[in-house]
Formats: C-alpha cells, structure tokens, sequence
C-alpha cells in the first residue's frame, strides 16, 4: 500500500471519532488529531485498537505513543504491515 | 430560606409511550406496554413477557454528538439521555452552552450499570484481550454512566449524584433534587432515573419466583396489581426526567409550569417489624406517607389520588393498607388509586419517575388513569378500600393533590406530595 492508499483508508478510521468533517476530508501527513481534528484523547486507544482489526496488525505502546498526527500514525501502520 | 420547587419539564420514555403526548394518550386509554419476549421463553424463564420501550436506536442522533454516538450501546444509559434532555426541551432550555450550568445540577438513578456492558468486558479478559476494550467500555459500566453522559451533554454543573435505592430510586431522585433547591444549593435541578431490564437482571428476578408467569400467551393481561389472580410482577424497561426549577426564577423567565411538589419523605423500615431485605416494615411506609404529607404542609385528607407501588404480589394489600393509615382513611373516603404498572409492568429504579410523571399529567389534565386488569379485583381488597377508589376506566376529575410512593429491596421507602400550581 501506498502512503496515499493508507491516508484514504485512515480516514475511514477517524470519521467516527470526530465531528470536524470539513478538517478530516482535508486531512494531510501534518494534520494533528488532537488539535486539528479535535479528537478526545481518550478516543485515540480506540483508533489504535479499530486499525489494528482493519490492517490485521498490533500496534505496540512505543508505536501507539507516536501516533499523534496522521504522518506518524502512517509510519507505524506501513511498518507494521511490512512487519507481518 | 425555604424555597418553592416546581415542575418546569417532563420527558418520558415508557413502553406504554415514548415522549408526553403519547404516554398521556396511552394513559387515558389504559394502553398496555407488555409485549411477549421469544428470546426469555428459549432461555427458559418462567416469565416471558417484559414492559419494553418502542425504541428506536438511531432516533438517539438528535441527542448526543456523532463521536458519542458511535460506541454507546447501553440501552438504559441510552433511554436516560433521551428522556433528560426530552424534559430539557420541553422546559425550554437551551441544550447548547459554551459556559457550565453553575446553578444547575443532575441526580439521575439506575439499579445497576449496563450488564450487556460488562458482559463484554468479562468475555474479553478471560480471553485474554483486555486491550481489545477500548475507551468507551468504563464510561457505559460505571454506574454513574447515565448521569455523566446527561451533565455533560448539557453542561449542568452543580451537584452531580448518581442515585440508587432499588424500586424506590425514581421516587427518592426527583426528592432529593427537591430538597436541593428548597435549601438554596441550586436553582434548577435535572432529575429523574432509567432502567434497562437486560436478560441477566430478569433472569435474577426469574429465580426468585416473584414473576407473573401464567399469562404468557396473553401479554397485555400479564401484570394484574391487585387483582385476585394477581401472581407476580412483570419487569419493565425505561425511563423519565424532570426539571424542577425554584418557583422566583421559573416566573421570572416565564416558564410553563407544569404543578409544584409541596414535598415529600424517605426513610427504611430498618428491616424490623415485618420488613426485611425484600419486604417492607408497614410502620416504615406509614411514617414516610405521613412525614411527606407533613412536609407537604396538607391535611391528609386533601390527597385526592394515589399512585401506588403496587406490583402484583402478596404486598398490594398490605400497601393499601399502609396508605389508609398514612392517610388516615376509611373504606368510605379512601382516595382513587391506581398503579402504572398494571400497563407497563414494573420498571425497578425507572418506576418511580415514569409513575411520577403520570401522577402530574393527572394534575395538569384533570383525570385518574384507569387500572387495566382489574376484572377480578381481589376480594380481600374490595373489603379493605372499597370497589369505587380502584377505577378501571378513566376518571375525568379536578386533581389538586396526588401522593407518589414507591418501596423497594432493602426495605427503603419513598413518598412524593405534587399540588396544582397555585401562586
């Protein structure tokens, strides 16, 4: 996969968790999904654990603590993936 | 200084009706909510049948956000959210707020947190997948889920309690969010209680041989109080709020009102004298009724209705005539009485509120609901408080004052006294 076919299919991911729709169809590497896409913090385990099932992979706690933008969480999803 | 509570909103989500029009429809009409339950007859249960809410999960997008939305599955957190912030509107509040409610504060009740919600979590740790939980399974177990998910949606920022006394939490909710604003602590309170009756909470009272059982391929004839072949209640799912405002500022905004509680009384029979972990103490109800009615600042006499507990057990009799007591009645003057859950079956911590908000519909539409079932009254009933204060048609009449009480496990006793709002 692509990092741009990983991108499309991360926003599937997030669109439950965010009421910012206009922020999430223009999301790129840089966008924050905190700040910018004001996802609650406590909601980011629940994206960790709905990608892990769609990408068949595990995501470790080191790897889950650097995905806090969606480059970040790009690197650890292709590299978990490169992985299995 | 003692101030003056009333009623500014009501929400309902009854299996008889979801919202005020249609529960005041099924009301005057005696409008059974008991539906047959297939999946309770497979379990093998002895009853089959429940009081369940029509409702319809997607409806709950108009009332919490896409984010909260996604993830809940708790129905009674569910029937909670809907029925407080139903009485919010209708109260004329403003759901949005960027500052908090100061002033305003939520005692919200259930029995027992989301056993469904639980389930998952007990099935996923002892499969060794704990972290496969996520985030939104504390917020649904816990047993102040309800009244968080309501504070939050709306900002309310006060007091915050999460309320529970079995069968009398309704009742004891709304009394205590009373007692808050007649002390000075707030200036509107939102308060009522839910219950979701899953498979696990019924299949508890199934075992315990307190449930109507014979009239499974007859629904709507299942839940008989008083009545001679009255053999059980019938569990029952749902909820009701209100929001009860201190009187100056209600007039000042120029809020619909809809009757004021004069007052009220809780208390435990201690489990002595007859009481015990599921059976009251008689002299326990008597001094609630009579310390509400004190409270209330009436003569006993001035009730003109009475809404029972009243389940269908071997209890109705002896709560009739805990009442007579209370109220310092005779068979001749014994006040017109009905109980909800010959309708909707008996909804635990829900009763209280949804039975509450029929008690003011009484007030402000000037009738008595019917008892349904009530065919074959026991005997032993008829002798003690007469054939004409059990109607099982509906009563047009004047209700200036209506007496709530409910009672529940562990011998706890609530009473409410509601008046037609007169300045």
């Amino acid at each position: 996969m692509t990092r741009q076919e990983i991108l499309d299919e991360l926003k599937k991911v997030l669109n439950p968790y965010t009421t910012d729709k206009e922020a999430l169809a223009g999301i790129t590497e840089d966008t924050d999904l905190i700040k910018d896409l004001k996802i609650n913090s406590a909601n980011l385990v629940d994206i960790i654990i709905d990608a892990e099932s769609k990408y068949d992979i595990e995501i470790d706690y080191d790897s889950a603590d650097r995905m806090t933008n969606v480059g970040s969480c790009i690197d650890v999803i292709s590299e978990k993936m490169g992985q299995a | 200084m003692s101030r003056r509570v009333v009623i500014t909103g009501m929400g309902v989500v009854s299996p008889n009706g979801i919202g005020l029009p249609a529960f005041l429809n099924a009301l005057q009409n005696g409008t059974s909510g008991i539906k047959f339950m297939p999946l309770y007859e497979e379990l093998k249960f002895s009853c089959h049948v429940a009081g369940m809410p029509d409702f319809v999960w997607d409806e709950l997008r108009d009332y919490i956000s896409e984010v909260s939305f996604y993830g809940l599955k708790a129905r009674g957190v569910a029937y909670g959210i809907r029925a407080a912030l139903d009485a919010w509107d209708d109260a004329g509040h403003q759901r949005e707020t960027d500052e908090p409610h100061w002033d305003t504060g939520c005692i919200f009740g259930n029995s027992i947190a989301d056993t469904e919600a639980m389930k998952n979590v007990i099935a996923k740790v002892d499969h060794k997948e704990a972290k496969k939980l996520g985030s939104r399974v504390v917020e649904q177990a816990m047993n102040s889920g309800v009244t968080s998910y309501i504070t939050g949606r709306l900002g309310l920022a006060n007091k915050s309690i999460t309320n529970s006394a079995a069968c009398a939490t309704g009742t004891q909710s709304i009394l205590m969010g009373y007692e808050y604003i007649k002390h000075g602590y707030a200036t509107r309170m939102l308060v009522g209680s839910t219950e979701h009756v899953d498979t696990y909470v019924f299949g508890a009272f199934d075992s315990m041989r307190v449930l109507s059982r014979k009239y499974n391929d007859q629904p709507e004839k299942a839940s008989r109080p008083m009545s001679a072949t009255a053999a059980g209640f019938v569990p029952g799912s749902g909820a009701a709020a209100f929001v009860l405002e201190d009187l100056e500022y209600a007039l000042a905004r120029g809020a619909r009102i809809y009757a004021e509680i004069l007052g009220g009384a809780t208390n435990s029979g201690g489990q002595r004298g007859g009481g015990s972990m599921t059976a009251p103490n008689p002299t326990g109800v008597t001094r609630c009724i009579v310390d509400a009615v004190k409270a209330a600042g009436i003569d006993p006499l001035q009730v003109d209705t009475v809404s029972g507990h009243l389940t269908a057990t071997l209890a109705d009799k002896l709560e009739l005539q805990n009442w007579m007591t209370g109220l310092n009645r005779t068979k001749e003057n014994f006040p017109l009485t009905n109980s909800l859950k010959s309708m909707i079956g008996h909804s635990l911590s829900a009763a209280g509120s949804i039975e509450s908000v029929a008690s003011v519909l009484q007030i402000v539409h000037g009738f008595v609901h019917p008892n349904i079932n009530l065919e074959d009254p026991n005997p032993e009933i008829i002798e003690l408080v007469g054939e004409k204060s059990l109607p099982t048609s509906m009563v047009k009449k004047e209700i200036n004052i209506a007496a709530k009480a409910n009672f529940g496990f562990g011998d706890v006793n609530a009473c409410l006294i509601f008046a037609k709002f007169k300045n």
